[in-house]
């Protein structure tokens, strides 16, 4: 082990957590443990973009890394907190397919997404290019929830969470993008949570509830084909 | 340089100062008057493009050339007269009760600002802005389509905003892998996105990350295009949002998708060496005809029934940029042209007549010609010159790109003609009587806004029959650019 320095080990560790994040918040039913889990997803990509930055001497990822850290951990989870306070909606989550089959699911994914990282995680150059493979399950387990959920705040949690997986590309493939597109894209995420935010009370002010089932209207008998 | 800094900034400031100005009678006009003043701007840029050749400005930062600088002048003027139909149709809306004065604020405020999005998606010279600013393009709309709060229009932005934005996020992964292929060649640090640094190396970016790239970057700018079978959220979301909405989604976004999609299609072609990028483009572009035209007949809904159409004409242009070569690119130009000035025009027009009616469905428009003729012949015009009759732009277009399909994919030729046939049927036995049969629609409290239409389907039977030497010269040379 000794040919593996200790950032590149510490980067992995952290990048397994990340992978086994997105395989809890897969299992979670209770959304208020969802948001904290996302939250701590938010936590592992910020020291983990931190320490490549440190190990790498570029000060711009510390930038991205206080970014994350700030957005992620803080404001992101604090708005949906305050979201569900407000809408007073703390039920459990119910997926369209039961755990242990979406569990594994899951697993075929990563698979797949090893698969599909392999032949350009060999290109790269960066230390922590065995990552990549990670960034991309972890995209695919957030695609897997969103598919798998009914209710409005877990599919967002789901859309955040795949956010996080590709910054994590970002930052294990390339060290990060330019600066001037990183804080460009974590703008739109946080607009993007703010209109969602109104979003979540459209809804409920028309439906009296959060559940997707509700929004079904636009179907066959209109042409749509699903 | 201030020409490009007034087309980005006169949006920008006429959303700031609609956000202030809020629904009194003067935001209607500003609105209008912001547009105007886009649109002369971006009239002054291109002619200075014309003037200069391409030119980079601000450090890099945006790119013009003969490809964007005409998508620019056409937003721009698709954006002004949308901006003067939407007065009165606004209007009209606000007096059937269906809006509150707070919503017209954001309606006027957020239209500039999408305005401004599309701009600035096509000016930029970076891959990653462009990205930012086509994601910013969805979530400017998204409380558009949701405008009226009914069960329907939410649904429909709710869906809208997660099929695009987990499109996008596709989109974003192919950016970073552009990147991470960029980053070997032109090293790390913001040059390593700039497209035309990019394109001057794009023989040596590594091509087996930048074919995965392509993957993504055209699911994920696929979806915002309307390719299906990425297409879901695009019925809906024309079919709820006002009507000026869905023209400018329909006109607009799509076209500028569509741009995403070509820059990362001329990248692609350098770096392979090969058919890959034009194959899929193709395929993806066959499809979405084929199956569109066949879900057409199905539509019951008036602006449905022309979002589909909208899908339709988007695959007939990807088809004609996947088959390349300059005859193709240049009919595929000449029909995102006329394909956004009529399909805003039909929309214009189906506001209208929807509001006279009180009803979307095509069952309970009818006889649109007696009771109002200037709607009535704005929809028949502008359907049949959509459906591909000569002597409108439509037909030049489709016609090149037909004979070019002839000529270099023959298989597929019968696919296209079975669509456009099927399209022709499914469309004119659909729009036929609601413009001659028996009348049942009523008066409207404000005069339609009917000038846009004419304006619009004028020049597209201009472009039909001379195409004026400087815009030709143009396309040729954009057409040249994409290969």
């Amino acid at each position: 082990m000794s040919t593996v320095p200790l950032w590149a080990q510490l980067i992995n560790l952290l990048a397994a957590v990340l992978l086994l994040l997105a395989f809890a918040m897969l299992a979670q039913r209770r959304v208020l443990t969802l948001i904290d889990l996302f939250a701590a997803q938010g936590l592992a990509l910020a020291c983990s973009t931190a320490i490549v930055a440190y190990a790498t001497g570029q000060p711009h990822l510390f930038w991205s890394a206080g970014l994350t850290l700030v957005l992620k951990v803080g404001v992101l989870p604090w708005l949906l907190h305050r979201l569900i306070r407000q809408l007073d909606v703390r039920w459990d989550v119910e997926g369209l397919i039961n755990i242990p089959t979406t569990m594994l699911i899951g697993i075929v994914l990563v698979v797949f997404a090893f698969n599909l990282a392999y032949p350009i995680s060999q290109l790269a150059n960066t230390i922590t290019r065995a990552t990549l493979g990670i960034a991309m399950a972890s995209v695919m387990l957030s695609f897997l929830m969103m598919i798998t959920r009914r209710k409005a705040v877990p599919q967002v949690i789901g859309f955040l969470s795949m956010e996080n997986g590709l910054f994590f590309a970002a930052t294990s493939a390339t060290y990060g993008m330019p600066l001037v597109v990183e804080l460009g894209i974590a703008l739109d995420v946080l607009v993007g949570m703010l209109i969602l935010g109104v979003f979540f009370f459209q809804i409920r002010e028309q439906f009296d509830s959060l559940d997707l089932k509700h929004l079904e209207r636009l179907r066959e008998d209109d042409g749509t084909v699903q | 340089m201030t020409e490009v800094l007034a087309v980005l900034c006169m949006p920008l400031a006429g959303a700031v100062l609609l956000a202030i100005v809020g629904a009194r009678s003067l935001g209607p006009l500003i609105n209008v008057g912001a547009s105007l003043a886009t649109w002369l701007a971006s009239i002054a840029l291109t002619i200075r493009v014309a003037g200069t050749g391409p030119m980079l400005v601000a450090d890099k930062l945006f790119f013009v050339d003969p490809f964007n600088v005409f998508l620019v002048a056409l937003t721009a003027f698709v954006g002004f007269t949308t901006s003067i139909f939407s007065r009165p149709y606004m209007q009209i809306e606000q007096r059937h009760g269906r809006l509150t004065a707070a919503r017209l604020r954001l309606y006027h405020s957020m239209y500039q600002l999408f305005n401004f999005t599309m701009l600035l998606a096509l000016l930029t010279n970076n891959m990653g802005i462009l990205w930012v600013a086509l994601e910013a393009a969805t979530l400017t709309t998204v409380l558009l389509v949701s405008l009226y709060r009914t069960p329907e229009s939410l649904e429909a932005a709710w869906k809208y905003f997660i099929l695009c934005g987990v499109g996008i996020a596709q989109a974003l992964f192919g950016t970073i892998l552009l990147y991470f292929a960029a980053e070997k060649v032109l090293g790390a640090g913001g040059d390593a996105l700039l497209w035309t640094e990019l394109n001057s190396v794009k023989g040596a970016l590594e091509p087996t990350v930048l074919s995965l790239a392509f993957v993504f970057l055209l699911v994920g700018y696929g979806t915002k295009v309307g390719l299906v079978p990425l297409h879901n959220w695009l019925p809906d979301a024309h079919a709820e949002g006002p009507t000026p909405v869905s023209a400018v989604l329909s006109g607009l976004l799509l076209n500028v998708a569509l741009y995403a999609v070509i820059r990362c299609k001329v990248l692609v072609d350098g770096s392979l060496q090969s058919l890959f990028a034009k194959e899929l483009l193709m395929g993806f572009g066959l499809l979405s005809v084929v199956a569109a035209a066949f879900l057409l007949s199905r539509q019951k809904d008036i602006k449905r029934l022309f979002a589909y159409s909208s899908i339709e004409h988007m695959g007939i242009i990807t088809f004609a940029f996947g088959m390349g070569g300059p005859i193709a690119n240049f009919a595929g130009l000449l029909h995102m042209t006329v394909h956004s000035l009529t399909k805003s025009a039909i929309f214009f027009a189906v506001g209208h007549a929807a509001q006279k009616a009180g009803t979307q469905m095509i069952d309970g428009i009818r006889g649109l010609i007696t009771v109002s003729p200037v709607i009535g012949w704005g929809l028949a015009l502008g359907s049949l010159a959509i459906l591909g009759m000569p002597p409108f732009g439509v037909f030049a277009s489709e016609f090149l790109i037909l004979t070019s399909a002839m000529r270099e994919q023959p298989w597929a030729t019968p696919l296209l003609l079975l669509a456009l046939g099927v399209a022709f049927a499914a469309v004119f036995s659909k729009v036929q009587p609601m413009v001659f049969g028996e009348a049942t629609v009523a008066r409207l409290p404000h005069r339609p806004a009917m000038t846009p239409v004419f304006v619009h389907m004028a020049i597209v039977l201009v472009l039909g029959l001379w195409i004026p030497p400087f815009l030709a010269d143009w396309y040729r040379q954009a057409a040249r650019l994409i290969g």
